[in-house]
């Protein structure tokens, strides 16, 4: 292996890069859309959901409880008298559910009795639909309980549940999001910016050139690894700040773990984009395997979104071969938690071995001839 | 003693089909060795076979003693190889590429000053050292390649088709700059579709069918047909003519050479006009010509272009008329500050063949990309059958066969595919699908080459598949840019008899090439350079213009690089 041979090829990969948009597109503009899009969009918590809100008594209790539903965060309420108003609204999808005060509420109250309130919500969407229905009755009982101190009543059941949240206390879904939006981030500009490079070279007819000079095969690939390796670090450093500093994501581990997970992480992604572009000699081929063997088993089976253990078995079984997985693993642990050892060493370990396998494939089905 | 390079017994096989069959050569250095044959003949196989990239089915290669599939490494030092699409990184500068190839042949720092400058003025590219490759012209990408595959000396160098798509000036300069290396006995395999190139060899190799065929002088093959060809004067119609005569039993070869027929006579008889029958009322007259290894080559091959092509008998005559069919008035296409083409003028009249040369970049391609309406002309109008381009395009269009300068068919289909799937474009269907596809499948012999994706076919049976998509709707207008780039005589041959065929049948064709020869079958030309018409006539109009006791028959190549020496010194001056 020849050091002057690596650095010609390295030199020439960053004109390339530096010339060539979609490189940069790839490592930077993709990051940053990706992230804001999982910022903004996916989010998993709930808030201003548009509900009706239906007051069919008038008395004062009635009236209180209607505006402890206005006044909340949770609930975007528009009020009416009949539950009618709503109806076509509810079946349109216009609002989400309704809530129904029921009449002689207020009297029922003050004999002491409870009426209960009447929920109705769209089940053709059972997560918003479940939501309605703990925030509904959420807001029910912290309104009766207030009522019974303004009373001086005790209320039915005075025992409480507090609950206490470990590591992500606001419950804020983006915090845990994020970071793994990151491993899959990792995941697509890795395999993406390999997944093209080499079958742009037999595209363009420039790797038989290559084929005709003195170089090696394994010259030939750390010549696309190493400028790529460092791409991707950049990428996963511009990525990192804006989740920790723009979207204010905690961060309660060491930099020098993220940069270790990160980058074992980085080697597999790019040996796995080495690996398709050398078996498909054609860009647009290319591109297309590494979307499918690479972006959506990390975005469906990675843990990123969908819980694993909720997964049947099989599939938590191929849930194994996919190393997004592991740096999940770690990024949670290192931004929500810390450097949790027992965490970091054995996901680290399983990256290396991912990466060492797709390393060694490549090598094997790298070419020194045309057939 | 072995010779510096020797092949025996050299077999290739690709799944079940031939390539390469028992080919044997021994082949010395300080020599340029022609590679010649019809498209698909092994040209490129064998080239790739020598370089080591394909390992040979049987038989062994050695150069300079080594066998090279046993020591590739080593002999990857002494071998420079430029591949057809000559093997550059299109966004690095000349320098970085020359830098790169440099690097990978193991040329040391301090011998890369000496041998960069060297090349770039060998090359002339030093006015170009910082631009990308991707913006250079054909001729100077052509240079570049060249440059990168001589870095770190090579004694054996294999150049695969240097000359597709580059004007005869930049060829001429090329050759020049081969030439130069046989001082230091460096062996150069040249792989050409130009056979004036190949007659300028001591040596060449003809391959047909996979097999060497012939070995040695090209004289040697050249000489066999004097007192054979001869020069036909005062025909009227040439076409009809031509066309008459390649069916004649006694006439093994003709061309169209300006308001001449060149004809190749078979061996035996001595020629006469007798011989050839009753050939109308022209005053005829036979005049010797000096053999062409062209001549010889379409001889050993034996295969005899009939005169008559069926691809024009698919077409209804038009009627003759002398109406302009397709008209360019003043057409000027600007990018910024460079003009690609300034006050581009012609007219064409039905049934006429119009030819556009020039060198690379000159412009041409802006023009019949205007001419089609692909780009939007600065300044200016065209029109097709009085239509114009740019108030109805998609009408003016519907006249139009067009065949693209680069290859514009699907690569991931098969051969078969692209023409059903083009057929169905021009809105053919059932039976006539069927018939119409049988038709050109049979026309253009392309029946071992069906199911083949077309990326992986010969250039001369891609440029096929792309006229015969262009011809499949039967346009009266055929425009056809640079259609037989890379293709082999034989085949050319076959183009022009349907060119030919169709134009008598009243199609207007307006053509670009760089082959020379086939500019004498045009009944008008345009040069184009540096965006503007520097001359226009026949043929034997602008070859008159060139007569001088120097040149006392100018060839047409003679014309073409007269005219743009001229312009430039116009220009600096």
């Amino acid at each position: 292996m020849k050091f002057s041979h690596i650095k010609a090829l390295v030199e020439k990969e960053f004109y390339q890069i530096i010339r060539d948009p979609s490189s940069i597109l790839i490592a930077f503009v993709l990051p940053v859309m990706l992230i804001i899009l999982f910022a903004y969009a996916i989010s998993l918590d709930i808030s201003k959901m548009k509900i009706g809100l239906v007051l069919e008594d008038d008395s004062n209790y009635a009236r209180t409880l209607a505006g402890a539903y206005i006044s909340n965060s949770y609930f975007d309420a528009q009020v009416a008298r009949d539950r009618r108003a709503f109806e076509s609204a509810l079946v349109g999808g216009h609002i989400r559910g309704i809530i129904i005060i029921p009449q002689d509420f207020g009297k029922t109250l003050e004999q002491g009795q409870l009426k209960s309130l009447e929920v109705i919500t769209d089940g053709s969407e059972p997560n918003t639909a479940n939501f309605i229905q703990n925030y509904a009755l959420a807001v029910w009982n912290n309104w009766s309980s207030q009522q019974s101190v303004l009373s001086g009543r005790q209320s039915a059941g005075n025992l409480s549940v507090e609950s206490r949240i470990w590591y992500n206390p606001e419950l804020e879904s983006r915090h845990f999001l994020l970071p793994a939006a990151l491993a899959l981030i990792m995941t697509l500009i890795g395999s993406l910016l390999t997944g093209l490079v080499v079958s742009r070279e037999w595209e363009r007819g420039t790797m038989e050139a290559l084929l005709s000079t003195a170089i090696t095969r394994g010259e030939f690939l750390l010549g696309k690894l190493i400028p790529y390796f460092f791409l991707g670090v950049l990428s996963i450093i511009l990525s990192s700040c804006i989740i920790i500093w723009f979207f204010q994501t905690p961060f309660r581990g060491s930099v020098l773990a993220l940069g270790i997970s990160g980058g074992v992480f980085l080697f597999t992604a790019l040996g796995m984009g080495l690996l398709i572009s050398t078996l498909a000699k054609n860009q647009f081929v290319a591109c297309q395997v590494t979307f499918i063997t690479a972006f959506m088993p990390t975005l469906l089976l990675s843990g990123f979104i969908f819980e694993i253990n909720s997964m049947p078995l099989v599939l938590q079984m191929i849930t194994h071969i996919i190393p997004a997985k592991y740096l999940i693993a770690c990024l949670q642990s290192i931004f929500m938690v810390g450097d949790v050892m027992a965490i970091l060493i054995p996901n680290i370990c399983y990256m290396a071995i991912v990466a060492a396998i797709f390393l060694t494939l490549t090598l094997a089905k790298t070419r020194t001839r045309l057939e | 003693m072995s010779a510096f390079v020797e092949i025996r017994h050299l077999h290739k096989e690709f799944q079940g089909h031939t390539a390469i069959n028992d080919l044997s050569v021994s082949l010395e250095g300080g020599q340029i060795v022609g590679l010649v044959g019809p498209d698909g003949a092994g040209k490129t196989t064998l080239i790739r076979l020598i370089n080591g990239l394909l390992k040979p089915t049987s038989g062994s290669i050695s150069i300079d003693g080594a066998d090279i599939s046993a020591e590739r490494k080593k002999l990857k030092d002494i071998i420079g190889y430029m591949p057809q699409k000559f093997g550059l990184y299109e966004d690095l500068t000349v320098i970085e590429n020359l830098r790169l190839h440099a690097k990978l042949h193991n040329v040391s720092e301090s011998e890369q000053k000496i041998q960069f400058k060297k090349m770039l003025e060998f090359t002339d590219l030093t006015r170009f050292t910082e631009r990308l490759a991707g913006a250079l012209s054909g001729g100077m990408k052509q240079k570049l390649g060249l440059a990168c595959s001589l870095l770190g000396h090579p004694r054996l160098l294999l150049l695969d088709e240097p000359g597709v798509g580059v004007d005869p000036i930049s060829r001429q300069e090329l050759w020049r700059m081969v030439n130069e290396l046989l001082r230091d006995d460096v062996l150069v395999l040249w792989s050409t579709s130009y056979l004036d190139e190949a007659e300028l060899c001591k040596n060449v190799l003809l391959l047909n069918e996979s097999k060497l065929l012939f070995s040695g002088d090209p004289k040697e093959l050249t000489q066999k047909l004097d007192g054979r060809v001869y020069f036909l004067k005062g025909v009227s119609d040439r076409r009809q003519m031509l066309s008459r005569l390649l069916d004649h039993p006694n006439v093994i070869d003709g061309v169209i050479q300006g308001s001449l027929l060149r004809l190749v006579f078979k061996e035996g008889e001595m020629p006469s006009l007798k011989m050839l029958g009753d050939l109308g009322n022209d005053d005829l007259e036979l005049v010797s010509a000096t053999p062409r290894f062209e001549d010889a080559f379409m001889e050993i091959l034996g295969s005899k272009i009939s005169g008559h092509s069926v691809l024009a008998n698919r077409l209804s005559e038009l009627p003759k008329s002398e109406t302009i069919t397709v008209r360019a008035q003043g057409l000027v296409k600007r990018y910024g500050n460079f003009t690609a083409a300034d006050h581009i003028d012609f007219e064409i009249k039905q049934g006429e063949i119009f030819g556009l040369l020039g060198p690379n970049g000159a412009g041409k391609s802006t023009t019949f990309k205007m001419l089609c309406g692909l780009l939007k002309p600065t300044e200016g109008n065209a029109f097709i059958k009085g239509i114009d381009l740019k108030k109805n395009g998609p009408k003016a269009r519907q006249h139009l066969g067009y065949m693209a300068q680069k290859f514009s068919q699907y690569d991931g289909l098969s051969l078969l595919q692209n023409l059903q799937f083009f057929a169905g474009i021009y809105g053919l269907k059932g039976k006539e699908l069927k018939t119409e596809i049988e038709t050109i499948v049979s026309i253009f012999h392309f029946e071992p080459y069906l199911n083949m994706e077309t990326e992986k076919l010969p250039l001369g049976i891609k440029q096929c598949l792309a006229l015969s998509c262009a011809v499949m709707h039967k346009p009266p207008v055929l425009f056809l840019d640079e259609p037989t780039s890379g293709v082999a005589p034989v085949m050319r041959r076959e183009f022009w008899n349907h060119i030919n065929g169709m134009v008598s049948k009243g199609t207007t064709v307006l053509v670009t090439t760089h082959f020379m020869d086939e500019a004498e079958y045009c009944d008008r030309m345009a040069m184009i350079y540096r965006g503007k018409t520097i001359a226009m006539g026949t043929p034997d109009e602008l070859k008159r213009k060139m007569q001088d006791e120097e040149h006392p028959n100018p060839s047409m190549s003679d014309v073409f690089i007269r005219l743009v020496e001229e312009s430039d010194m116009e220009v600096s001056t």
